[in-house]
């Protein structure tokens, strides 16, 4: 991180650059998300090998994070075959912990029995709770079981009323990274890019120094920066997705095959304490 | 007498029952014809649908991404459907029924049961 200036470097190339590496640090944790396992239609027909890629790279890399936060749509159709699949996939992950949240595509049942039978424990089978790692207090959220009509996904009440109350012992000058499968703020309300009730929980967030707000389900890279607050989206390791309004909705998007690797990959997030700072990079398959 | 007589009401009877069955077939063909709900494009079609009680709707998902058919009641609810997965349910009372996406909840229609 220098002067709060975002660094993309490739992940294939930090594996094969150990200097490069060595100067870029030791992330404090990494991204993936929409790994989609279960899909196999023309966008993407082996969406295990390229998640099987990502861990490749990612184990191959120096300085490997602890931490990996898979930000839903682990599964495409929340089969319980699938869920297996990717657990296997998964734990190939030379780190040591992976906390998770679900994606909407996770718990197509309404109640997410097979994403909570597997993922469940952390969060007493809500899919939100929060957890501490070297002095950065991590909070999940699950913004995809209380949909609104109009699309957005929602926290609830309940939610919000456990998030104020977790943040309220904190000091400001604790790093906080929030992470969600949908976006935490409005990028497109026609295909339901957003959270209807994300204001209410970014002003609990406000006061804190340094606040990271993650997510994936759009299939594509867009960052905001709001005050302390950085919004940033991850790609998917599955397949693409138009940009906003382009075409009849959400669609996969099919590319041509030496297209795709550029299209999917990892974030790779550093947090520096004093000053809090965080420092987001993402990195594609080729 | 008395065989005749019970052999011509038998032949009456068969009949009838024959021709019953036949105007059976034709009401379920008719169901079946007009009882079916696309998917595509993020939408259902056509987004209203009439149909008569008893009638067994049939969606049908064309997108590569999926979908699920959802009652606001909790009447019932499909699994995530696949491209060309369908998803039945049969409507036995009359009513009007609002049937949404849960993955995408824009996408809505209604059923009208009479």
């Amino acid at each position: 991180m220098a002067g709060g200036v975002l660094t993309p470097i490739d992940v294939a190339q930090a594996a094969s650059n150990k200097d490069r590496a060595a100067a870029h640090g030791t992330p404090l944790f990494l991204q993936i998300s929409d790994t989609h396992i279960g899909f196999n239609k023309e966008a993407n027909p082996d969406v295990a090998a390229t998640l099987s890629q990502t861990i490749d790279y990612v184990n191959a890399m120096p300085a490997r994070p602890a931490l990996t936060i898979h930000t839903g749509d682990i599964t495409h159709l929340s089969k319980a075959q699938q869920f297996d699949d990717a657990s296997q996939l998964l734990s190939r992950l030379r780190t040591t912990e992976l906390h998770t949240v679900p994606g909407e595509h996770d718990v197509t049942d309404g109640t997410g029995t097979e994403y909570f039978n597997r993922f469940g424990q952390a969060s007493g089978n809500k899919g939100y709770y929060s957890f501490d790692h070297n002095g950065v207090h991590f909070v999940a959220l699950n913004n995809v079981m209380h949909f609104k009509p109009n699309g957005l996904g929602a926290l609830g009440d309940d939610q919000l009323a456990w998030l104020k109350a977790d943040l309220s012992g904190r000091s400001s000058s604790t790093p906080i990274v929030v992470f969600a499968h949908m976006p935490m703020w409005t990028i497109y309300q026609p295909w339901g890019w957003g959270t209807a009730d994300a204001d209410q929980a970014m002003s609990y967030l406000t006061r804190f120094g340094s606040v990271t707000v993650l997510n994936g389900h759009i299939h594509q890279i867009v960052s905001k920066v709001e005050g302390n607050i950085t919004f940033h989206t991850a790609r998917s390791t599955a397949y693409p997705q138009p940009t906003a309004g382009n075409g009849p909705g959400p669609v996969p998007l099919t590319v041509p095959s030496d297209q795709l690797p550029k299209m999917l990959g990892v974030t790779d997030v550093k947090i520096a304490l004093s000053p809090a700072k965080a420092t987001l990079t993402d990195s594609t398959l080729a | 007498m008395k065989l005749p007589t019970l052999r011509r009401l038998f032949l009456i009877a068969l009949g009838a029952a024959s021709i019953l069955a036949a105007s059976a077939e034709l009401c379920v063909a008719q169901a079946q014809q007009a009882a079916s709900v696309t998917i595509k494009d993020f939408m259902f079609s056509p987004m209203s649908t009439t149909i008569k009680a008893g009638t067994t709707l049939t969606w049908k998902n064309l997108d590569d991404e999926p979908h699920t058919v959802v009652s606001d009641s909790g009447l019932f609810r499909s699994a995530a459907l696949d491209q060309n997965d369908t998803f039945q349910y049969t409507f036995s009372k009359p009513g009007v029924y609002k049937v949404f996406c849960g993955i995408h909840p824009n996408m809505r229609e209604t059923i009208t049961v009479q």
